[in-house]
């Protein structure tokens, strides 16, 4: 079972050195733990493009999809048996990135 | 066998059996949505047949059993088009048979995803009174003055969330089970606190139908983890509050407060039984939680036969070790109030007026001081106090006490 872990900020690349050295231990330890799949910083939304080629000719729209003051600052997709591991992992991660974090289960 | 034998046959087995079935087709198909909707027409067939074809020997077994059925008969109708190889996974029910002593911990199981953390409060509430208190939607809707359609919505919303996100349906670990234990007997506390101080203008003052859910289900988890110091102070702090539900109403439906209630109308047997529990407690040695501290001053004040018997400095010493480990207001709030007995009004008066900031909007920090000033012969102020605690008040009982006292000052 996949699970994304969402980190949730009003700041982009704003991780502090000593935050950094963290996120890197708790990734080694995912690693380890075999719960890594997947992880990365997202730059911030004003860089985004929404395209919708729903009409059938692409539509660029410059600018997220959602503008909002707290938004998806980076993740990790994580393998865990269940929400029970799911929640202790991202319970240590909201710790180690100094950030608040959502779990959300893939389908 | 009488109609009514065989209806309270039924009676007794859905309070005995409900969440023993439910449990067991959530172990067995892993999905509460199955299990709940199987559970409930097994009882529905058993309410068709046991008047004609009688009660069967083992109730319990036959509604599992007939569950079981009605589980394999839904999930058949809804893999029609699938390969026959999911039918042929049903018909092998892959868990071993539970030795008969192991059944328990599975309503344990139940009980712990039920009151997920990941789950709203009133949430835990309502799925644990729907999937082990075998309350029906509607019943829960009413108790909790919910409209029956948003009711029904949380708990299909619930049951998607514990299947899409996979909360587990295990007894948590040993690092996790001190905070789960507490979360469990938090979602027991507020449906027993809803029924013992009723909110709401429309509804009686004090629910009895969810006193006596609350005490049910604390039993039941005591029953399954005997040794746990809190489950046992919860359930003796309830047993305790209970035992003195029926002097707590006066005939006009007006409240009547613990040192002014007829202690010939408590009742002996839960307060013998709340009593054995705080001394088994005791007996242990082991530090006691906010549960087993708020139950030893509920047996202090049920030990006194005569309101004037209280050992008020006993109760004030409880109440200096609760704060120590719940410093939170209400807390304070409560001790100010023995300590008035203690050392009289005025000393409480002004530990109560350090509580302002926190309390404003808190009708019993309103009704204490109007209570205080009072019998320090203020009136005028009192009778402010009174004012707001009445406009603040949710319980009809509460109101009418209050309004009473505030039109007998001078």
């Amino acid at each position: 079972m996949q699970y994304l872990v969402s980190v949730i900020d009003d700041k982009t690349n704003s991780a502090t050195p000593s935050e950094l050295g963290a996120i890197d231990a708790f990734n080694d330890r995912l690693r380890a733990e075999g719960h890594w799949v997947f992880a990365g910083g997202l730059a911030a939304p004003s860089t985004a493009t929404v395209i919708d080629s729903r009409g059938g000719e692409a539509l660029f729209t410059d600018g997220p999809f959602l503008e909002s003051k707290e938004y998806l600052a980076g993740f990790w997709i994580i393998e865990a048996p269940d929400l029970d591991v799911a929640l202790r992992l991202a319970a240590a991660g909201s710790k180690h990135c100094n950030r608040k974090v959502e779990v959300r289960p893939f389908l | 066998m009488s109609v009514v034998d065989v209806r309270e046959a039924i009676t007794r087995a859905h309070r005995e059996q409900w969440a023993r079935v439910v449990a067991a087709l959530t172990r067995r198909f892993g999905d509460l949505d199955i299990a709940e909707e199987a559970a409930a027409e097994a009882f529905a067939t058993a309410v068709e047949r046991w008047p004609g074809d009688g009660v069967p020997p083992n109730p319990g077994a036959w509604l599992t059993t007939t569950a079981n059925r009605k589980a394999i008969d839904r999930i058949r109708r809804e893999n029609k088009r699938d390969d026959k190889q999911k039918e042929a996974q049903l018909l092998y029910d892959g868990v071993p048979p539970e030795p008969l002593g192991a059944i328990d911990d599975e309503r344990l199981r139940l009980i712990f995803t039920c009151c997920h953390p990941a789950l709203a409060m009133q949430t835990r509430v309502a799925l644990t009174l729907r999937m082990v208190g075998g309350l029906t939607v509607p019943e829960i809707a009413r108790a909790f003055l919910v409209q029956e359609t948003a009711m029904g919505q949380r708990i299909t919303r619930a049951k998607a969330k514990i299947k899409a996100a996979r909360i587990p349906y295990r007894v948590p670990s040993t690092e996790d089970l001190p905070a789960r234990v507490s979360g469990v007997l938090a979602v027991l506390f507020l449906v027993f606190n809803e029924g013992y101080l009723a909110t709401g203008s429309g509804t009686d003052p004090v629910r009895h139908d969810l006193t006596a859910e609350a005490i049910r289900l604390s039993r039941l988890i005591h029953a399954l983890m005997p040794d746990d110091g809190e489950v046992t102070g919860l359930l003796a702090l309830m047993l305790l509050t209970e035992a003195r539900r029926t002097a707590r109403v006066s005939a006009s439906g007006e409240l009547v407060p613990l040192h002014e209630q007829d202690r010939g109308a408590w009742d002996t047997a839960l307060i013998a039984e709340g009593h054995r529990l705080v001394r088994e407690r005791l007996a242990t040695g082991v530090a006691p939680g906010r549960y087993q501290l708020l139950a030893a001053i509920n047996a202090v004040h049920t030990f006194a036969r005569d309101v004037r018997d209280t050992d008020w400095s006993q109760v004030v010493a409880l109440y200096d070790q609760l704060v120590r480990l719940d410093p939170a207001p209400i807390v304070a709030l409560n001790r100010a109030i023995a300590v008035a007995e203690l050392d009289g009004p005025e000393v409480a008066l002004a530990a109560v007026d350090r509580l302002e900031h926190h309390l404003v909007d808190y009708h019993a920090y309103h009704a204490t001081r109007a209570e205080l000033l009072r019998r320090l012969g203020r009136s005028q102020r009192s009778r402010a106090a009174y004012d707001r605690a009445i406009e603040l008040a949710g319980n009809t009982a509460e109101t009418a006490y209050l309004t009473r006292r505030r039109d007998q000052l001078k």
